[in-house]
């Protein structure tokens, strides 16, 4: 039955002006959208009062199958997804096995299909088991569905490796996704090193561990003449070098978490292990210059990162509990509380983080807008309702999100996914 | 000091760092430990102050000194004292610190004394726990018993904190005698030098309101106290310096570089020394040395301690 989205106050990249219209869904797309649209018969969402997004692509989720579905499944995180009002989101390798051949894009492809929920598009991994050594097949692991490449959760750190993987993947057009980490640099450190791992007795990782990485992959897609992505960014440094690389025409594009926008290392006084994640929080500083780059487009899109880990793990010392934060579910209600509602961006410039610019970066030309022809991936959001994040609530097999507690205001009301209405809060 | 027992009563059930506690705290702490001192050169070295009361001591790390020093001091207090040494890490038992804490918390015990090879442990453990906790040293973090008695024991032999010069020469980056130290000397109004290889530095540790330098020869001309710092581990620190050969030649104490130093310095040490390397035996074991009465005095700040947070009726925050 076709879809009929009453009252839609649209908001798109585009900076259109917002005003209220009715959007017919029909089939798998958004067939028409005018001032009134007569109900006969179709299924209605009255959305008054709530705001109309292109349905949210989080270009960096962990759904740890294969592997460690203790954690997480490509079903429980679908339907985080889903909750978090995203209609894309994109796996990233780190799996057992890893992505690194067809069969297990395949796998996981046959797997996103039978839940049937959001689109889960799957990152290859850059390197054979991720070892930063070898080359994957790139081509085969393109046609059997990849988006993207990425050795996430360590970077390539060879930069020879490094340098024939950009040439390769140009070559194919595929793009690669890096994860900034020297690891000679960051160690074994758990924390940023500054003045609080020093108080706390805990061992640093650096910013420069982030930017060495930042800055010499920004030289080889300029020497290459390719594009680079670089996940969740994390630095001022890091922001200065992305700008100066863009101002220069280089084609790199970059993505930060809600947490980095968020939360301090001050937080981490606390112990909470939750609070331990790669790359690390950063000082106060960096957090102003990250919201300042979403707000001027020197990063170009929200990811979560949503890395799942069981409370079992998380129990460990904070020396040992493995990094990393869920996120798929407080994603919108962190970025409009603590850049919409602090007037860091604006709900067009949310839409364009979140949607537009994630589509763009992987190449999604039927996602990312609100638009007659396009996709009907729609996140209705209720922009003045106020919640609190709860242990309970999550849908993710894993609980382990420092925000619980933490009053939040805007949520996702409905998830339309391909014409589907796939989450509804009631 | 007569003063600060009146004026500031003790309410606190932990004790995790001196950074949480006031100048007025510290002081009582020293000053009942002044009391307490003369208890253990007694023939009975014995008081009633804790009867009844059950002291656990959890060490997740291995240690001898510490651990004795608390079991001395809980038993002058007629304390019942319960000695745990845990493995390393519950990574490698499969049960987590906090319950393996609470089966001990479980057993009634009043007081949990932790020691911990992972920064924050002690306070996870008063967060979730009901018994008193002491942290006995966790990671590079903390050691607050340590620095009070250090602190102590330059008080009893200057008869001040105030205005006193304090060298710390070694490794800062993993000691966590040093942080507590300067938590507390700073506090009580010591003026601290740091002496150590730039890479075992920590960063912006000047915040702490202290300076650096990587001059020995400048710190033992200036300072009234010289406190020279364990190397932790050498395996580990050989990879942050070049070798312990040019680290006892730049950064060692021996007598021929005391020379510059006043008469009347004291020298220091946390123990266990790597005689030859911190400091010379010669040093060690000369004039100017209080190693073993800060061995003396921890007994007696231990019990300080373990008798304000059991000993007086204290809420929990």
């Amino acid at each position: 039955m076709p879809l009929l989205i009453k009252n839609a106050m649209m908001v798109n990249a585009d900076k259109a002006a917002r005003q209220a219209q009715d959007i017919l869904i029909e089939k798998e797309t958004i067939a028409r959208i005018a001032a009134s649209i007569p109900a006969n018969g179709h299924q209605v969402i009255d959305a008054k009062g709530k705001l109309i997004f292109p349905g949210l692509i989080d270009i960096h989720t962990h759904l740890r199958q294969p592997g460690r579905e203790d954690k997480e499944t490509i079903e429980s995180g679908s339907k985080a997804a889903a909750k978090g009002g995203f209609t894309t989101i994109l796996c990233m390798p780190n799996t057992n096995p890893v992505i690194d051949n067809a069969m297990v894009v395949e796998g996981i492809i046959k797997e996103a299909k039978r839940v049937g929920l959001v689109n889960v598009l799957p990152i290859g991994a850059i390197t054979r088991g991720q070892k930063g050594e070898e080359l994957t097949d790139v081509f085969e692991l393109k046609e059997a569905g990849c988006i993207a490449l990425s050795d996430d959760g360590k970077a390539v750190s060879n930069s020879q490796v490094m340098r024939r993987a950009m040439e390769y993947a140009k070559m194919v057009d595929i793009l690669l996704i890096e994860h900034c980490e020297d690891p000679h640099l960051s160690s074994c450190g758990v924390m940023h090193e500054g003045y609080i791992s020093t108080l706390l007795g805990l061992k640093g990782i650096p910013g420069v561990a982030e930017t060495v990485i930042v800055a010499r992959d920004i030289e080889l897609a300029n020497y290459i003449d390719t594009r680079i992505h670089l996940a969740h960014m994390s630095l001022k440094r890091s922001v200065e070098l992305i700008r100066l690389a863009k101002s220069q025409g280089i084609k790199v594009t970059a993505e930060a978490g809600p947490h980095h926008f968020t939360l301090t290392d001050e937080a981490i006084k606390s112990f909470d292990t939750n609070l331990k994640v790669n790359p690390p929080l950063r000082t106060r500083d960096d957090v102003e210059a990250i919201k300042e780059a979403l707000k001027d487009g020197t990063i170009d899109c929200i990811a979560t990162d949503h890395a799942p880990h069981t409370l079992e793990e998380k129990e460990l010392e904070f020396d040992h509990a493995p990094v990393g934060m869920i996120g798929l579910e407080t994603a919108v209600g962190l970025t409009m509380t603590e850049l919409v509602e602090k007037k860091v961006i604006t709900l067009e410039q949310m839409a364009e983080r979140m949607s537009f610019k994630p589509a763009q970066i992987i190449g999604l030309k039927s996602k990312g807008q609100v638009k007659e022809g396009f996709d009907a991936d729609i996140t209705i959001i209720d922009p003045k309702k106020e919640w609190t994040v709860r242990k309970e609530e999550f849908v993710s097999k894993s609980k382990n999100s420092p925000f619980i507690g933490r009053t939040l205001k805007g949520c996702v009301a409905t998830t339309i996914c391909g014409g589907r209405i796939i989450y509804q809060n009631d | 000091m007569k003063t600060a027992e009146k004026t500031v009563k003790w309410t606190r059930h932990d004790l995790l760092d001196l950074d949480e506690l006031s100048k007025e705290e510290i002081e009582l702490i020293l000053e009942t430990a002044k009391s307490f001192k003369e208890v253990s050169t007694r023939e009975v070295k014995k008081v009633p102050a804790l009867r009844g009361k059950t002291v656990a001591m959890l060490f997740f790390e291995p240690s001898t000194r510490t651990r004795v020093s608390f079991e001395l001091a809980a038993k002058r207090l007629s304390a019942d004292t319960l000695n745990i040494a845990a493995s390393s890490s519950s990574l490698t038992k499969g049960e987590s610190i906090l319950d393996t804490a609470k089966n001990i918390e479980a057993m009634n015990v009043d007081m949990i004394i932790v020691r911990h090879a992972s920064s924050g442990i002690p306070k996870i453990l008063a967060d979730a726990l009901d018994p008193s906790v002491i942290n006995a040293g966790d990671g590079c973090r903390a050691h607050p018993t340590q620095a009070l008695l250090d602190m102590f024991t330059i008080e009893d032999k200057l008869g001040r904190l105030q205005g006193v010069h304090i060298g710390i020469v070694g490794d800062i980056l993993h000691s966590r005698v040093a942080r507590s130290n300067i938590w507390g000397m700073t506090k009580l109004g010591a003026q601290v030098t740091l002496c150590g290889p730039a890479t075992l530095m920590p960063q912006y540790i000047e915040r702490m309101g202290v300076s650096v330098t990587h001059d020995l020869n400048f710190v033992i001309r200036n300072c009234d106290v010289l406190m020279a710092l364990r190397l932790q581990n050498e395996r580990q620190v050989e990879k942050f310096i070049p070798s312990i050969r040019e680290y006892a030649k730049v950064f060692g104490i021996n007598s021929q570089k005391l020379k510059q130093a006043k008469k009347d310095i004291l020298i220091m040490h946390p123990g266990p020394t790597n005689r030859g390397v911190e400091v010379s035996a010669e040093v060690a074991d000369g004039n100017n040395s209080v190693i073993l009465d800060q061995v003396t005095n921890g007994i007696a700040v231990r019990m300080a301690v373990l008798y304000l947070l059991l000993g007086t009726k204290n809420t929990r925050k």
